[in-house]
């Protein structure tokens, strides 16, 4: 192990190394390598280990976590900086938790969370103004973070993940329970030849991936590539989520729908 | 023989975390043991035992938990040298935040739940100022900002220390403990404290009750920040 990643190396890649499932048997895949700009999805009954392998990723796993799994970028094992140190991290992650519990005002905080990641504190403005394209209540500067609705928890970390936390990789467990525009979400989170990995049990957000990993008992079974017959009926999931999406707004409104 | 102290305040998650890195010390061919310090009761030795290692409890009961950990670390040492252990960790009571049961040459670690919000690196004091390493836990409850911005806390603090991002449920981060605890200098010789206890001793040290200053002679400080000595 003489070489490893470092930032200096913009991520082309990362593979995943299959470890083991719940009951200590082999990755039924056992390697996968993802490129910049590609969507993956990550698919499975609750339960199933999804979180889990997202955890792996974030934590550059080296064998040294329940699955056993390695994370290797450009084919290499992560400098051990990269694991740690916020202005070095290659990852950004929108996990399940849906509230803030932190003490302070939500400009402070980004302010903050900008300076932990050697960014602009004046970002703290546009991650607010991004967020509120998310969701219907508007998020203020001076609000307590610990009086945010779940809505608008989750649409601030998705901002400040597009906006300070800028990684080229982007781990997202479940963003479509949230209350908020998921596939505004995913594509704002996804960004400019990101690497994205999603969670998620929709299957719009499922489609939006070029593949999708299935997890059963802790172990990654199996990788299906989506084909020609999905993308067509990706286009009527689309249309029908638009319709939803217009009956809620109608029924948000106080109108009868027509 | 290597020494661990881990502090932290109550329920940070000080015997989760050590659990992980003990299991990860055996795998690497150790022999840790452990002694938990706590003022009234503790069922941590229970926890511990789990895991077949020599474990052994201290009691502090009218004592500063912290003063007693110190008052006793050499009678530790003997211990586990008599229990064949190539390691000693010492888990505290981490109720008094004025004192830091940290020898010099022991790996000091401070555990640090990032729930209790970005302030409490600042509340700390010297159990945080004084350490070696953070070991942050409960971040599986926080998003990852709120983690990024507690970090930035932890340095300001204490700018030296090694931070470790563990979870006491998962184990996540024990890896990196042990490894740090592994690679750790032996202690040897004498050993002196990194940061002196609080100042003198009171009234109330000697078991007055009443309350209120009329009651009371020592080494006081007032609530606006005065301190003076009061007595013959
Ligand atoms: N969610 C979550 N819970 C944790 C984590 N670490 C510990 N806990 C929980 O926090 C509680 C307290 O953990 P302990 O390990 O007993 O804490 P401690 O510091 O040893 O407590 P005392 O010895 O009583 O001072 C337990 O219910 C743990 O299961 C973590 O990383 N995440
Ligand atoms: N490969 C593995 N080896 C050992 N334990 C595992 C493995 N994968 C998952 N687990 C354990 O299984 C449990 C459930 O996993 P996880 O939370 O990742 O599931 P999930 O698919 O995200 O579920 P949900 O849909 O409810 O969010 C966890 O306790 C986790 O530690
Ligand atoms: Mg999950
Ligand atoms: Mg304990
Ligand atoms: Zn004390
Ligand atoms: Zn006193």
């Amino acid at each position: 192990m003489s070489q490893t990643a470092s930032q200096s190396i913009r991520p082309l890649t990362l593979t995943i190394q299959g470890g083991v499932d719940k009951d200590g048997h082999p990755d039924g895949v056992p390697s996968m390598e993802i490129a910049r700009g590609e969507i993956i999805g990550i698919v499975g009954p609750t339960g199933s280990g999804k979180s889990t392998l997202i955890a792996d990723i974030e934590q550059f796993a080296w064998g040294d976590t329940p699955s056993g799994r390695r994370i290797l970028i450009n084919g290499l094992p992560p400098a051990p900086e990269l694991r740690s140190d916020p202005r070095k991290k290659l990852v950004a992650q929108l996990s399940q938790n849906m509230h803030f519990l932190a003490d302070m005002s939500v400009g402070e905080f980004l302010r903050m969370h900008a300076k932990s990641r050697g960014k602009d504190p004046a970002l703290a403005e546009r991650v607010i103004s991004l967020a509120n394209t998310l969701t219907g209540e508007p998020v203020n500067p001076s609000f307590q973070l610990t009086i945010l609705s779940g809505g608008q928890s989750r649409a601030l970390m998705a901002a400040d993940i597009a906006v300070i936390s800028d990684s080229p990789i982007v781990l997202i467990d479940e963003i479509e329970n949230a209350g908020i525009k998921k596939q505004e979400a995913l594509r704002l989170l996804a960004g400019e030849g990101k690497i994205v990995v999603v969670v998620t049990h929709d299957p719009m957000l499922a489609l939006m991936a070029s593949r999708r990993i299935v997890m059963k008992n802790g172990g990654m079974v199996k990788v299906i590539s989506t084909n020609e017959e999905e993308q067509k009926i990706f286009k009527d999931i689309e249309k029908v989520d638009g319709w939803l999406a217009s009956l809620r707004e109608t029924i948000r409104q106080g109108e009868a729908v027509s | 023989m290597k020494m661990v102290v881990a502090a932290g305040t109550p329920g940070s998650g000080k015997t989760s975390v050590l659990m992980h890195a003990v299991r990860d010390l055996i795998r690497a061919g150790h022999h840790p043991a452990l002694v938990k310090i706590d003022c009234m009761w503790t069922e941590d030795d229970a926890r511990f035992k789990r895991l077949d290692v020599p474990v052994a409890v201290g009691l502090s009961r009218d004592m500063c938990p912290d003063h007693y950990a110190i008052y006793n670390f050499q009678e530790m040492m003997d211990w586990a040298a008599g229990e064949e252990a190539d390691i000693l960790l010492n888990e505290t009571a981490g109720l008094c935040l004025r004192c830091a049961p940290y020898p010099d040459k022991a790996l000091a670690i401070c555990v640090i739940d990032v729930t209790t919000g970005p302030n409490s690196p600042l509340k700390v004091g010297p159990l945080l100022t004084t350490a070696d390493a953070a070991v942050m836990t409960k971040g599986d409850l926080v998003s990852q900002a709120e983690r990024e911005v507690f970090r930035e806390r932890i340095i300001e603090a204490n700018p030296g220390c090694r931070i470790i991002e563990a979870n006491g449920l998962s184990g996540k981060g024990s890896a990196e403990l042990a490894e740090l605890i592994r690679t750790w200098p032996d202690v040897e010789g004498e050993m002196v404290l990194r940061h002196n206890p609080p100042l003198a001793i009171c009234t109330l040290c000697t078991g007055e009750l009443r309350v209120s200053k009329e009651h009371h002679r020592g080494v006081l400080r007032h609530l606006d920040g005065f301190m003076e000595y009061v007595g013959e």
